[in-house]
């Protein structure tokens, strides 16, 4: 499997670690959400046959997380992008 | 009085070349290293600082050799910052000075091991050391990948000439990893 790196170009699947669903960037706030939110945002897990948003990290070369957009069924790649981008575009500051 | 002895980072004094046919691997010991990281939002001031120092900061996957700074891309934002180290054995304050408190800093020299590799062509050397189509590369390509379970940093300088920067305290592991590859290309 080849992952088109948006800064590197495409790289081989091995030299990325897979870390799971990219709901991981959006962590609710610890002091005002309750523990009903955290409790989902560290437990529940959408399981779709189908497209699916992960994190991956380029462990064997620039070291920078990804937010790719793979279909589960398939496993074709429709998109990928840094997870930098994708946490600040939904409003987070760093 | 205590005398201390320098050593090389394959524990010598001085550094080692080896050869194997048409290809020599020599240490380099003689290369101060230091990183550069973007402090948060000020990218822009820290390429004015750069420029005026004459300090390159190159594009993503590229070295970009200079006098008496070169410098090479490792990850968003971050650069290692190579030059002479009889003259800048103290890179990291000199770079301080010069890039001021728009970037982080951290002295690198004595984290890695440099090895120089000379031959005709590398590529069947290094196709067999890690995944990167050396080949296809153009001059000035510099990359993170593994050999031998090792996390290196591979720059290609030419057809025929190459660096690769690996952790210090796996100098000799590397190196063999090098010279069992060698062995059976040549």
């Amino acid at each position: 499997m080849i992952i088109h790196h948006p800064i590197l170009g495409p790289r081989d699947a091995q030299e990325f670690v897979y870390l799971g669903d990219a709901s991981l960037i959006d962590r609710p706030d610890g002091m005002t959400a309750g523990v009903e939110a955290f409790h989902d945002y560290l437990y529940q897990r959408t399981n779709p046959a189908g497209e699916h948003q992960e994190l991956w990290y380029h462990e064997q070369g620039d070291r920078s997380w990804l937010v790719v957009t793979r279909n589960t069924v398939t496993h074709e790649i429709t998109k990928v992008e840094l997870a930098r981008e994708v946490a600040r575009a939904r409003g987070r500051t760093k | 009085m205590v005398s201390l002895q320098p050593l090389t980072a394959l524990g010598r004094r001085e550094a080692t070349t080896v050869t194997q046919g048409p290809l020599s691997i020599t240490e380099r010991s003689d290369v101060a290293l230091a990183s550069v990281a973007v402090r948060k939002g000020r990218g822009t001031d820290l390429a004015k600082a750069a420029e005026k120092a004459d300090i390159p900061l190159p594009g993503p996957a590229t070295h970009q050799p200079g006098t008496p700074y070169s410098a090479f891309w490792i990850t968003p934002e971050m650069w290692f910052v190579e030059a002479p180290y009889a003259s800048h054995e103290l890179i990291a304050d000199l770079l301080k000075h010069a890039l001021g408190d728009a970037a982080s800093i951290t002295e690198q020299t004595d984290a890695w091991v440099a090895f120089d590799l000379t031959a005709p062509d590398l590529a069947p050397l290094l196709e067999r050391l890690c995944n990167v189509d050396y080949a296809a590369q153009p001059e000035g390509y510099a990359t993170r990948t593994v050999m031998d379970h090792l996390g290196v940093y591979l720059i290609k300088h030419g057809r025929g000439s190459a660096r690769i920067y690996g952790p210090r305290s796996s100098a000799e592991s590397l190196l063999h990893a090098i010279e069992t590859a060698a062995h059976s290309v040549w």
